[in-house]
């Protein structure tokens, strides 16, 4: 196995490009590392992106926020301006791991890693963030909702990589939140995640919404209804009722280790009434 | 903290006077004293917070070699054949080791220590034989040059497995039609014997009594089933050591163990070796908690070094603890409760089924005998049901068997004061067992501090401070018997006069500081100057294992007598410096002073003084001791838990914790409390969220901290202590075991607390949040 740290898009494509499908990419490397000591991957070569400016980036360009895609959850969460902007991608991002893997953590990781649990998956999707690919024929940009697959599976072709997250310029009134659940009150893996943003008109009635959810279907997915049933209410409770109902009849979820179908089901109404209150709130004051 | 706690120390039946010297040796519990009860930095302290003191894994010797264990992939399966070639003939393989290099075992219980140990069961658990009995049995061993090349060397063994059908589930394993797991296994305990084989391995009866006349005197009885998860004992440093053979047939062992004798006799009889030809030294451990008295890679780190001729360094991974070592068992137990309309408890009975594991084993026995002994009862009878399974063999884990019996005791006992409308807590208090109260279980009680535990409860400002609404709070009591047995310590005077102390008792839990706070106040000396270390096998005489919260106790009472047995000697000493009979001296706060005018008028000889002319006085002055402790007293607490429930998630959270114990005499207080502490926070976990998932071949989901949840920091309040001393008479000073009391009241605490936050009563545990959520859509 052999260690590669570019300094260039242009060299680190190349390297991917080279090894084919047994070359793997790293950023944080905090589930990475884990997987090659479990013996669950063997890369020829792994290629590591830290090393290239634009991975490492925050950039605010006339209102629109840019997060390189190996910048840490840690350094999001210093950033004077990322949370005041995306408050939900941020705090979801923030919810990875310890201290310590907060320091290594990446968005461009955690989306990669196509987890169906990934914290920063249904905020980005919410967020309305694309995806800046690498990859030998140039740059290309696609939603981050297409980028996973399944579990474990992503999009992306041959050479390609996620450089950088770019996010929408935001109008007035809106913000975003996420919450997820987890049994303990750290140090977990989301049970149920959901992401919701949303903008509020100036008499405070919803005039956009969207709406995402984690762990409840092989990859995060965007609830269009649920949203849909936001846009033209003061998201009253009944209307927040109505919403997680959109919410439940979307979830697909699996049993296992982590929950049961039925319970993530349940909490996923839950979770998208709870974080659309709280985007309300911030709305209203952004 | 700190002030907190000093002013939580209740000294309810010891008086504190001012510090001030006093006659030497054996004083009680309410004579003042100079260091028991203060709380000096411990003294391994430093080295663990710098990185400094060496666990299990952090021996390095020349020429050592990684070990590795290949491990069973069925949860049951009859081992066809085993080809180990093409691993051997690897580069850098130097040694691979099967059953065929253990030598069989006949099955008999033989005593171990205070234990009793089949070496016919234990032979198998290290290394499988003719069947592989629970995923995550090893049934090969490597020894290479590197890890990467120990784990190709594994890849490389052929197995011939024939899987046969697997049980997890205490019940399904006593069904009749049920595969199993030892096909000569037959019930022990019951007359006439059964002709056919079982997976019941023990029925067990403590009967005191008559329960059917008990239960007709009760105006009400309540009777309820409780299962509980098995559970892990959770030690942060996993299982590690390295053995070095000698060419001539001598061995050393470094391992992270709660008893280095207690593994070398175990590996000494696995290995057909003398016990004196294997010297084992203990290292410093990252926890044990029960789960680190028995042995698991150390027979075969001895026996890839005695055949390959290196030293061989094994450690498991997180994963090998969850699928390999022993968790405390998973239960069914049902309780029945007779009681009159005043609240006084005329009967009680249970039957109680554990999960053994591989091997016949479990606590169910102590499980039995502790589940009413918090209580004064007429009539009680509990039944009891070793049940082997297919799951790794259990393992003691802090007051093995009794968590699991009284949380469905103290849940029953809640459900009854609520029902006739009285305060649990006086409940509790009407029927304690006190002095002189024959226990259940046979033995009558001495001085045990369960009422005062339970008045501290109720005196406490956390039991009258408002809830909020929807919020609950929830009371139980819980009781332990510790133990005492073989112990040895040597108290080595030096040249300056300070002291060095050896004990064979494994430090788990700041151990080493509160025995030299005994010696020192034995001796009359600066606790500073005494500084102690654990002495491998070959430095102390046998010295049984740190368990049964005996440590301080049991340690205490060598150090004291060694410490008593060196005053001898300096008393001896002075005497003949001063050239007057020894009965004429007196030890008195660290130096000889003559006893009275009569004895002659001379400056008092200072430890100091004495060692520095030990070498003209007739040499070197070591005080030792070997002892049986006999009299541990039992140990009593009783927890307050305030909780809130999510009603739209159900998930629990602990909102305040009070942990009131009787400790006999605390020694080093902060050391009591980090246990009443520790076993709040693990109860917490055992009780809201820790469980071993399996899947339908038998097969561990989530072996590692991620699934298996322990509670993190955020997870918990601060642990309020409150210590209450009823002292022990047997102890000098007056100690009782504490270690293990604090891991059985959480459950029902908590249990309760939910309770009576909802009026819902959760029987099975883990009370997780799914569960939770389930019971409450279920009420609407």
């Amino acid at each position: 196995m052999r260690y590669e740290s570019p300094e260039t898009t242009e060299a680190a494509v190349e390297l991917l490009a080279g090894e084919g499908p047994r070359c793997r990419v790293l950023a944080g490397g905090t589930d990475l590392l884990v997987q090659l000591r479990a013996g669950m991957i063997s890369p020829e070569r792994i290629v590591d992106i830290k090393r290239i400016r634009e991975t490492q980036e925050i950039r605010v360009d006339d209102g629109a926020l840019v997060v390189g895609a190996a910048v840490s959850g840690a350094e999001l969460g210093e950033h004077p301006q990322a949370k005041g902007i995306w408050p939900g991608v941020v705090e979801a991002a923030e919810l990875i791991g310890s201290t310590q893997i907060q320091g290594r953590a990446t968005l461009g990781g955690n989306l990669c890693n196509a987890s169906p649990a990934a914290d920063t998956v249904p905020a980005l999707i919410a967020a309305g963030a694309r995806c800046r690919i690498a990859g030998p024929h140039g740059m290309r940009t696609i939603p981050v909702e297409d980028v996973c697959t399944g579990p474990g599976q992503i999009s992306l072709g041959a050479g390609e990589f996620v450089l950088a997250f770019e996010f929408p310029v935001r109008p007035p009134r809106s913000s975003d939140a996420y919450l997820r659940f987890i049994p303990r009150t750290e140090m977990d893996i989301a049970v149920v995640g959901v992401g919701i943003n949303l903008t509020l008109d100036e008499g405070g009635h919803c005039v956009s919404a969207r709406v995402a959810v984690g762990a409840v279907a092989p990859t995060a997915i965007v609830v269009e209804k649920a949203g849909a049933t936001l846009v033209g209410t003061r998201c009253d409770e009944q209307t927040l009722e109505a919403m997680a109902a959109e919410v439940r009849a979307a979830c697909r979820p699996i049993d296992d280790k982590r929950g049961t179908a039925e319970y993530r089901t349940a909490v996923a109404g839950v979770l998208a009434i709870r974080a659309t209150r709280i985007a309300v709130e911030r709305a209203r004051n952004a | 903290m700190k002030g907190e706690a000093d002013s939580a120390v209740d000294r309810s039946k010891a008086k504190d006077g001012p510090a001030g010297g006093s006659e030497t040796g054996g004083e009680k519990g309410d004579t003042p004293t100079r260091w028991i009860g203060t709380r000096p930095v411990r003294p391994d302290g430093v080295d663990k917070v710098t990185g400094r003191a060496r666990f299990g894994a952090d021996v390095h010797l020349p020429n050592m070699l990684v070990g590795k264990v290949l491990r069973s992939p069925h949860a049951h399966a009859r081992i066809r054949s085993i080809d180990a070639s093409a691993a051997s003939a690897l580069p850098g393989v130097k040694a691979v080791i099967t059953r065929d290099d253990f030598e069989d075992r006949p099955s008999e219980f033989v005593p171990a220590g205070e234990m009793l140990v089949n070496y016919r069961d234990m032979v198998r658990n290290v290394m499988a034989r003719e069947k592989a009995l629970y995923e995550g049995h090893a049934v090969a061993a490597v020894a290479a040059v590197n890890e990467r090349i120990a784990r190709q060397a594994l890849s490389m063994i052929r197995v011939a497995y024939e899987p046969l059908a697997h049980v997890i589930d205490v019940d399904e394993a006593m069904a009749p039609d049920a595969p199993l797991v030892h096909e000569d296994l037959i019930t022990a305990g019951v007359e006439p014997p059964p002709t056919a084989p079982s997976n019941i391995a023990k029925r067990i009866e403590f009967v005191h009594g008559d329960v059917s006349k008990g239960f007709a005197a009760a105006d009400i009885v309540v009777e309820r089933s409780f299962r509980t998860c098995p559970v892990h004992q959770g030690y942060i440093e996993p299982h590690a050591c390295v053995a070095s053979f000698s060419e001539d047939g001598q061995a050393d062992l470094w391992c992270s163990t709660q008893g280095h004798f207690v593994v070398r006799g175990h590996c000494a009889k696995l290995l057909g070796m003398e016990v004196s030809k294997l010297r084992v030294i203990a290292s410093e451990i990252g926890g044990g908690f029960g789960g680190k008295t028995v042995v698991y890679l150390e027979p075969l780190a001895l026996m890839l070094s005695r055949k390959s001729g290196h030293p061989v360094k094994m450690a498991m991974t997180r994963e090998e603890i969850f699928r390999a070592t022993g968790p405390a068992p998973g239960t069914h137990i049902r309780v029945k409760v007779g009681m009159r309309n005043d609240g006084r408890i005329v009967a009680g009975e249970a039957e109680l089924k554990y999960q053994a594991g591989a091997f016949q084993g479990s606590p169910v026995q102590a499980g039995c005998m502790c589940a009413f002994a918090p209580y004064d009862i007429e009539h009680v009878k509990v039944i009891g049901h070793d049940v082997v399974v297919n799951r790794p063999k259990a393992a003691a884990y802090r007051a093995p068997g009794a968590p699991q019996s009284e949380f469905a005791v103290e849940s029953v006992i809640d459900e009854m004061a609520r029902k006739i409308g009285m305060d649990p807590l006086q409940l509790r208090l009407a029927n304690a067992a006190k002095e002189g109260v024959k226990a259940a279980y046979g033995p009558t009680f001495g001085p045990i501090g369960l009422v005062e535990t339970l008045e501290a409860a109720r005196d406490h400002p956390h039991y009258r401070a408002p809830l909020a609404p929807g919020q609950g709070r929830g009371i139980a009591s819980g009781f332990w018997f510790n133990i005492g047995g073989q112990t040895c310590a040597t108290l080595n005077l030096g040249e300056d006069g300070t002291v060095a102390l050896v004990a064979g008792t494994p430090d788990i839990g700041g151990s080493r500081a509160s025995l030299c706070l005994q010696a020192a106040e034995t001796l009359g000396v600066d606790a500073t100057r005494i500084r102690p270390r654990i002495g491998d096998t070959a430095t102390l005489g046998y010295t049984f294992l740190t368990g049964g919260s005996r440590t301080t106790f049991a340690s205490g009472m060598a150090v004291i007598e060694a410490a008593n047995d060196m005053i001898r000697q300096l008393r001896k000493r002075a005497a003949m410096i001063w050239d007057i009979d020894a009965d004429a001296v007196r030890w008195v706060d660290g130096e000889a002073r003559p006893a009275g005018a009569n004895a002659g008028e001379f400056t008092p000889l200072s430890l100091a003084e004495i060692a520095g002319s030990a070498g003209k006085t007739g040499g070197p002055i070591v005080g030792r001791a070997q002892i049986n402790a006999q009299g541990a007293g039992p140990g009593f607490g009783t927890h307050l838990v305030d909780v809130d429930v999510d009603r739209e998630t159900g998930r629990v959270s602990i909102l305040r914790y009070t942990v009131i114990q009787d400790a006999g005499r605390a020694v080093h207080p902060d050391y009591v409390e980090g246990q009443l502490q520790g076993g709040a926070v693990q109860g917490i976990g055992w009780a809201l969220n820790e469980e071993y998932i399996y899947d339908d071949r038998g097969r561990l989901q989530n072996p590692g901290f991620l699934d298996y949840r322990i509670p993190v920091c955020s997870d918990v309040p601060m642990i309020d202590t409150v210590i209450v001393e009823v002292p022990n008479p047997s102890h000098p000073y007056g100690v009782r075991g504490v270690g293990e009391t604090p891991i059985v009241p959480p459950m029902a605490a908590i249990a309760n607390a939910i309770n009576d936050a909802l009026g819902i009563r959760f029987t099975d545990l883990p009370i997780s949040p799914p569960k939770v959520l389930k019971s409450l859509r279920e009420i609407g």
